[in-house]
């Protein structure tokens, strides 16, 4: 007993390390990502002086972050100033340990594909990223800026308001696959593969599409980053933040970007499972089959990066009073009468 | 129904941008383009660098003057003029430039050194890339902006002490 204990702590610890160091990678390449399509989008060639069509511009950066001076001013409340980024960093990478990325495989009675597997895995992922806010709302208070203090003020009354769509969007899913455990939503998809997908024959459309709008709306990314909003705030909530401090923020944005996509892809895309779900036969050797729902897997979390980039460089930014009444005025209701259409046809159905 | 025509809206933009995406970019390809210029396309009237100019026979236009100098804004402009003696022609007039230095510290591109030549021997030419890490490299001497003497006939250039 006690030498398995010694090995689930090791196989854990090793599971958290490859994880946070493929997110940190992710959420690096998804910047070099966004700069390449927003380029493109625009006509322009995005970064290609570093590497072979600019792929360690990553590097770069980090180097270049990294290596900044990171100047504290004078007149911040220095604990809560230095706390902040770390909060938002931290909820950003935690909430990450919830994610199933394949199947139920095990090796020495440790999961394999997932850090931890817990019942309530969705309702803890929600809480996390909520908590995140905090981030936000401290550093815009302790930078005693009147630009930061407004940005941090409108991401704290616009995280707040669309958590509530966000949290009702998943309602019907959760209906759907009556667990809260993310691994057993994804099973409830898996057996048609493309047609039992939560947002096809799950008739989840609604609710994916409330969900993708709130999620915008969460991670601060474009039409509704009005916390950063550069033309009115200089920089929002992280005005006064530099070198290391401001790459945290930074990185806590993109690495919400990845969680939302993978809940998404969870929730509403099959997660692991193959769109052609038992159709396609089983090709290639045991190897093959082991890493070909992570392939699905992270296909769909790169369609979601994709869409998140495709979008900032499609739509202009709200404006505040626009944003709360499309949040409450809208998506509110239309997530409520999804749940009401959602549990009226289960229950029918059960009948 | 201003749903669906909010809908149909971002659905067009959307799709407009899905085929931006695709095609050929506007920007100059400038490090990695093909020629000396390496890709950047430069107007006609663009003040790069300044190229001293020669007449048809080799000779140096510049004949120490000192209008450029004068019309100078920015005082960038140095030069020390000698006498043309018969075993010894740099140009074509009594005096020519023994020195003809322009600062790249100061100088503004303002093109006010060329409206003043009343020789036409001074030009902005295409150059850009001037930038260096050591200040005292942004001095130019004549020798930096004379137009080589490829083609000049070989008792010119003999006489001619600006051959590098």
């Amino acid at each position: 007993m006690e030498v398995s204990i010694w090995i689930f702590l090791l196989l854990s610890v090793l599971k958290v390390a490859v994880v946070t160091v493929i997110l940190l990678t992710a959420v690096a390449y998804t910047v070099l990502l966004e700069r390449k399509v927003v380029g493109r989008i625009q006509n322009r060639w995005g970064p290609s002086r570093v590497g072979p069509f600019g792929l360690l511009q990553p590097l770069a950066d980090g180097i270049k972050l990294f290596l900044k001076e990171d100047l504290i001013p004078e007149s911040v409340y220095r604990p809560l100033f230095i706390l902040a980024p770390i909060i938002a960093l931290s909820c950003a990478l935690m909430s990450i340990s919830m994610i199933p990325f394949g199947p139920d495989v095990h090796y020495k009675g440790v999961q394999l594909f997932q850090i931890s597997d817990v019942n309530i895995g969705l309702l803890i992922l929600l809480g996390i990223t909520s908590v995140g806010v905090y981030g936000i709302a401290l550093s815009g208070w302790s930078s005693n800026n009147k630009y930061s203090l407004l940005g941090a003020l409108r991401a704290s009354a616009q995280v707040i308001s669309y958590e509530l769509a966000l949290g009702l969007s998943l309602v019907g899913v959760v209906l759907r696959s009556q667990s809260l455990r993310l691994r057993d939503i994804v099973d409830v998809q898996s057996t048609h593969g493309m047609a039992s997908w939560n947002i096809f024959g799950g008739l989840q459309i609604i609710g994916f599409f409330v969900y993708l709008t709130a999620a915008y709306a969460e991670t601060n990314r474009t039409p509704f980053d009005l916390p950063e909003a550069e033309s009115e705030l200089t920089a929002g909530y992280h005005t006064e933040y530099s070198s290391m401090k401001f790459a945290m923020f930074f990185m806590a944005e993109y690495a919400n970007m990845i969680t939302v996509g993978c809940v998404a892809t969870l929730l509403f895309l099959g997660g692991w499972s193959s769109p052609f779900g038992h159709l396609l036969p089983d090709f290639g050797g045991p190897i093959v089959q082991a890493i070909l729902p992570i392939f699905w897997f992270v296909a769909k979390v790169f369609f979601f990066l994709f869409l998140y980039i495709w979008v900032r460089g499609t739509l202009p930014r709200f404006r505040y009073d626009q944003l709360m009444s499309f949040g409450w005025k809208f998506l509110v209701p239309v997530a409520i009468l999804n749940i009401i259409a959602t549990s009226l046809w289960l229950a029918f159905r059960a009948s | 129904m201003s749903i669906v025509r909010n809908i149909a809206g971002v659905a067009k933009g959307m799709s407009i941008t899905f085929g931006e995406m695709f095609k050929p970019t506007e920007v100059e390809n400038y490090p990695d383009g093909p020629g000396p210029s390496r890709g950047a396309v430069l107007q006609e009237r663009f003040r790069g660098a300044h190229v001293l100019q020669r007449d048809e026979n080799g000779l140096e236009k510049c004949v120490a003057c000192f209008l450029c100098a004068a019309a100078c804004p920015s005082n960038c402009i140095y030069i020390e003029a000698d006498e043309n003696t018969e075993e010894k022609r740099i140009s074509s007039a009594e005096r020519y430039a023994k020195i003809y230095n322009i600062d790249y510290n100061r100088c503004i591109f303002c093109g006010y050194c060329v409206e003043a030549c009343p020789t036409d021997a001074i030009t902005h030419g295409h150059g850009f890339e001037l930038a260096s890490l050591n200040a005292t490299t942004l001095v130019m001497r004549k020798e930096d902006m004379l137009v080589p003497t490829v083609g000049m006939p070989g008792e010119l250039a003999a006489h001619s002490d600006s051959v590098k």
